[in-house]
This record gives C-alpha cells, structure tokens and sequence, in this order.
C-alpha cells in the first residue's frame, strides 16, 4: 500500500540525494586508498584533481593558446545543432508519411529497415563516404536517430482521430493547412518528447564520431586524453556532458509545459 | 508512514554496510593485483598487441615455449592479446603484471601515473615502421597550413614532431586532425582531399600500394628513438626474478629460431603472420622495417649504450612539451629514468622507469 500521507520535505530530499552522496563518499574513499599507495596514481583521481582539471580546461588557455572546454563544447555543439535540423525535419517527414499514403508506401518500409541497421556498425563506410570532417559526424549522428523520430511521428501521425482531418477537408483545408494547423500541433509535443528521450542516443553518436576523427569536440577530448591516462580531465568532462545533457532535457520539458499546456503527464 | 519508515531505516542500514565494507577492505589495490599465489605455482599475466615487433610472443605461446620456459622457473604465465592502448591501460591499472609497449608510452603512461615499470628486454626498434606519406609530392616543407591525420599523442605525434623540427617547422604550421587507427588507412586511401597522414605498419603498407602516395619521412631517419620493449611491474620483477628469467628465456628461444633461417624459421614466421593478419610475404616485408635484436648479446649492446639515452631525452621532452607527463607537470625532469650503468635523468627521488639489461647479460651468458 502507497502511504498517502504527506512526508515532511526533508526527508524527501535525503531520499533522492541519498545515492549520489553514496557514491561520493564511497569513490572519494577509494581515491583516497589508491592515493595513499601511490601518490601519482592517475586513474582515480580525488575530488580535488577533477576539480583542478575542470578549472584548468575552462579558464586557462592550454598550450595551443585555447580554452579547452569553451571550444570543444561549441564544435559539440555545433554538430548537435546541424542535426537537430534534420531532427525536426523528420518530425516532419513523420507526419507527412502518417497522413498521405503515397508517402506511406514509398518511405515506410524503407525508413523501417534503416532503423533497424545500427548505425555505428557502417561508421567505416560513413568515413569513406564523406571523409573524416563534419560531414560525415553529422551523418552519423542522423543516419543513427533520425529514423526512430521519423518512426515515431509517423506512428503519433496514424493514431490521429481521422474525424478532424475530414472534418478540415470538408471545410477546404489544403494539404499544408492539414499538417501544419491540425495534425502537427497536436504531436509536436510528443515528437518533443521522443526527442527528448533520444538525446542520449544524439550524445553517444556524436562521441562516437567525435573520437574517431576531429580537431575539437567533447568527445574528442576524452579519448585525446585518454592517451596520457589523465582521467581527472575525462571524468570532469562525462561530469560536464551529463550536465549539459540535463540541462536540455529540464529545457524541452520546459518548452512544452509553457506551450502545450494541455498536454500533461 | 509506516512503509516509508522502513524503507529509510533499509537504505541508512544499505549505507552503514556499504560503508564498514568499504572501510574494512583491506587498504590497498595490491590485493586485487593479478598475480595470485593459489595453487601451487605464481601466475602471472602478460598483455600483447599485434605488432610485427611484438608477434613472436604470440608464436612463443602458441607453440608452448613460453609455457615451457615457465614451468623450468615453476610459475604460470597467461598471455593475453588485446588492444594497444587498452594494453597500457590495463597495465597501469594493475590487471596485468607485465606488457610490450614503446619507450614513449612506458614513459608517459605507466610512469608517469606513478606505477614504476622495468624494461625488460629490448626487442626491437621501429626502423621505417612509423612514417608520413603523402599526396601531390609534397614534401614536409610543404606542409604548413596542410591538415595532417594522425594518432594524436602516440608516437605518430612524435614522428610528425621530429620530422618538422628537422625542417624548421614548428607544430603550430599545421594542423593535426586526430584520428583512429581503425579508420585512418581506408579514409585517407578513399578521400584524395586528405594530403599527409602518418601512422605506422601494417597500414603504411596498404597505403603505400597507392600510386600517388609517397614516403617522405620514417622513424627510420631518427633511428632508435622508438624502442619497443617487454616492460613488467618493478616490484613484480623484484619479488619474483622468475618471472624474467621465464620471459626472456622464451623470447630469445624464438629470437633463435626466427634468425636461423630454416623450415623451422619458416613455420614461424607464418604463425606470426597469421596471428597478425597478414600475409607471409608482408609480415616479411614489415620485419624489414623492424630492428630485430635477435641476439641477447646485440639486445645488451643497444640497451647499454649511450643511443638509447639520448632517445629518452628526446622523448621525455616531447612528452613534457605536450603535457603528457601530467599538465601539472614542471619539468621534463620530474620522472626519473635509471639505466643499466647507473645513470639517472631527471629526478633521482622518483624514479618510475628502469632499464634493466641483467636478465638480458644472463641470456646473452647462457645462464637461463
């Protein structure tokens, strides 16, 4: 049985901060015994080294005269944005795909199959195909999430209640007043949704291109780094990338609680 | 209430074991170290990586000599094959007690992390098997401004570094696009945009097979400077002198069998070759470009003369330059290095890296 008694707040917030300190206190414990017998130990660094290495990335210059995370964070960054645009064109697609049938028959099955074919295993062609800048990182990151949105909204398209859609046809609505007045207000936040729950898949396939070829990226410098164990800097950085992710996150669901305030959980 | 009540009572009780058992485990990393004395004889474990320097401990398994020359100094030992840098890092993380990496990385990754590593043998060093090819007959001065695909921080890096500074140019004339080995070889093959790559063998050799790719410069033209050793655990080899006994033992017994020249020698090679993917010409072709030491004696030569510190000097300075002797680093002489003579470069109170030719002398002395 749910109590439904209310908690006092406090209690609740140690609840839900309960693991994580869990966690900080059992790594800091280990960090601590590792540092004790060998003090130059670089593969569990101490709070106070993943500190260091945050501040050193994002306010001194490194030897290049660069400001490490600010740089790596906008060519991440960069890349993110170049494949939202295909992101909501898929949304788009979707919808297309779940209203007309012709579009249905033609992309469906097609889009299907593609979802289906897990893009990290063709990164080789991906390379060879479009050569080892952005194109290809960007590609990436599409080929392996723009079919499950496209999937989605198609899905979300077909569930549409078909009585509004006559209904705008019998008042003369055209083909583009049909998508963008009835249909795509009503699955824009889903198809936010299942963007927002595909972030991470974006996030591991720009890390994944990332470390295979690139002058800057978030990716990139972990796997740089990882050549001289610095992992103070590496862990710093899944810090900062989980945050940012976070981050999006909290701001989409924002986006759809001012916007669509009628569609709630 | 009552339920929330005990839930919270569970996760403090979840926290306090979580806590004892964290406290109560035996304070150090070492007993979790992987040579473990159950049973009756030491085992150890031994990382390799494909590399035509580095094949013949993989033949040296496959054909029981390694097992052999083990059980005479009553210890096991596992030899494990993975990846290059997943080697190292296994290495550092203490799950292996020894494995076969360059001089630049038994510098930059084990010692400089603090975990003080031996050079046991000195197998080989690259002599051509590390190079920059490019397109359009473009020689290294003609570089500047160009976009270079490399391994960033290995010793491609190194290469890039020691060709430029032999033509006047610095680093910051080009720019270095880093790239993954696994890709390196078919993306630069298949975008003639892509002007210089540098990496090493077998995919020099793929590469080479273009028409309009050319070799402008080779670690055979700084000959030395890249050593590939069998670097085991110091306090591992202190404690247990068997285990170089039984790896050097092992190694030189295959060095014999590949200098002889002979069926036997044949058989080898091709097991070596198979293991490496390659065929029995090309891993033949990639030998040609590897300084084999075959004998203890030429092996005890090279690691005690005065080459091999002035290598170190280079590299421990690259190393410095690029902030992979830590980016708190201050000095390129922060880690120490001994040699077989006694000698010390850079700090005499942190020595992390020996070069240890005893167990060589005993080969070389007939005394395994």
């Amino acid at each position: 049985m749910l109590s439904v008694t209310k908690r006092s707040s406090w209690t609740d917030t140690l609840l839900s901060i309960f693991l994580f300190v869990l966690i900080i206190i059992l790594y800091q414990y280990f960090a601590h015994q590792r540092h004790l017998l060998n003090p130059h130990d670089k593969l569990v660094p101490t709070f106070a080294q993943m500190l260091d290495a945050f501040t050193r990335s994002t306010f001194e210059p490194d030897r290049n005269g660069v400001y490490r995370l600010l740089d790596d964070t906008l060519a991440s960054g960069q890349r993110v944005l170049i494949s939202m645009v295909f992101v909501f064109g898929g949304v788009l697609m979707g919808a297309y795909m779940g209203l007309f049938p012709v579009m249905d028959k033609l992309f469906y099955k097609f889009f299907l199959f593609f979802d289906k074919i897990p893009a990290l295993a063709i990164l080789p062609i991906l390379f060879i195909f479009f050569g080892l800048g952005e194109v290809s990182k960007v590609a990436l990151i599409v080929i392996g999430v723009v079919p499950t949105i496209i999937l989605d909204t198609y899905l979300r398209a077909k569930a549409f209640p078909q009585e509004q859609v006559i209904k705008a046809i019998t008042m003369s609505a055209s083909k583009s007043q049909i998508i963008f007045k009835i249909i795509l207000p009503k699955i824009f936040p889903m198809a936010l949704d299942s963007i927002r729950l595909n972030f991470k898949a974006i996030v591991l396939f720009l890390i994944s291109g990332e470390a295979l070829a690139a002058t800057a990226g978030l990716g990139y410098r972990i796997f740089v780094v990882r050549r001289y164990m610095a992992m103070d800097i590496i862990i710093s950085y899944v810090i900062w990338i989980g945050l940012l992710s976070y981050l999006i996150d909290a701001g989409i669901c924002l986006w759809i609680k001012k916007q669509y305030r009628w569609y709630n959980k | 209430m009552n339920n929330f009540k005990r839930i919270s009572q569970f996760f403090i009780l979840l926290l306090l074991t979580g806590f004892i058992a964290a406290c109560s485990s035996p304070s150090g990393q070492e007993s979790n170290a992987s040579s473990s004395t159950s049973g009756k004889s030491k085992k150890f474990k031994v990382a390799w990586s494909i590399y035509s320097g580095w094949q013949p401990w993989d033949y040296a398994n496959q054909s029981k000599i390694l097992e052999k020359w083990a059980k005479k100094y009553g210890i096991e030992i596992e030899l494990i094959k993975m990846d290059y840098i997943p080697s190292v890092e296994a290495y550092v993380a203490g799950q292996v007690d020894a494995c076969v990496m360059t001089n630049m990385e038994a510098l930059d990754m084990p010692a400089a992390s603090g975990v003080t590593s031996t050079a046991l043998i000195l197998g080989d060093y690259s002599n051509g098997n590390d190079a920059l090819l490019t397109r359009d007959n473009l020689q290294v001065k003609d570089l500047v401004g160009k976009e270079v695909n490399l391994v960033e921080l290995s010793v491609s890096h190194y290469i890039l570094s020691r060709a430029l500074e032999k033509n006047g140019l610095k680093e910051s004339d080009v720019t270095i696009v880093n790239t993954s080995d696994s890709d390196i070889a078919p993306a630069f093959i298949s975008n003639n945009s892509q002007k210089a790559v540098i990496t090493w063998n077998p995919l020099i050799m793929e590469i080479k097979k273009q028409p309009d790719v050319k070799q402008v410069f080779a670690s055979s033209s700084i000959p030395g400077e890249i050593m590939d050793l069998m670097i085991v655990k110091t306090n591992v080899l202190k404690d247990n002198p068997e285990l170089g006994n039984a790896l050097t033992g092992a190694w030189y017994e295959v060095m014999a069998i590949m200098k002889k020249e002979d069926k036997a020698t044949e058989e080898a090679l091709a097991i070596m070759a198979e293991s490496a993917g390659c065929s029995l010409q090309e891993y033949k072709d990639q030998l040609k470009t590897t300084a084999m030491f075959y004998s203890p004696k030429s092996a005890l030569n090279y690691t005690t003369s005065k080459a091999v510190i002035q290598s170190m000097d280079y590299v421990r300075k690259f190393c410095f330059s690029h902030g992979l002797l830590g980016e708190n680093a201050t000095s390129f002489d922060q880690i120490g290095i001994q040699y077989p003579n006694g000698e010390i470069q850079g700090d005499k109170n942190n020595i992390q890296l020996y070069f240890d030719s005893s167990f060589m002398e005993k080969a070389a002395n007939a005394q395994l």
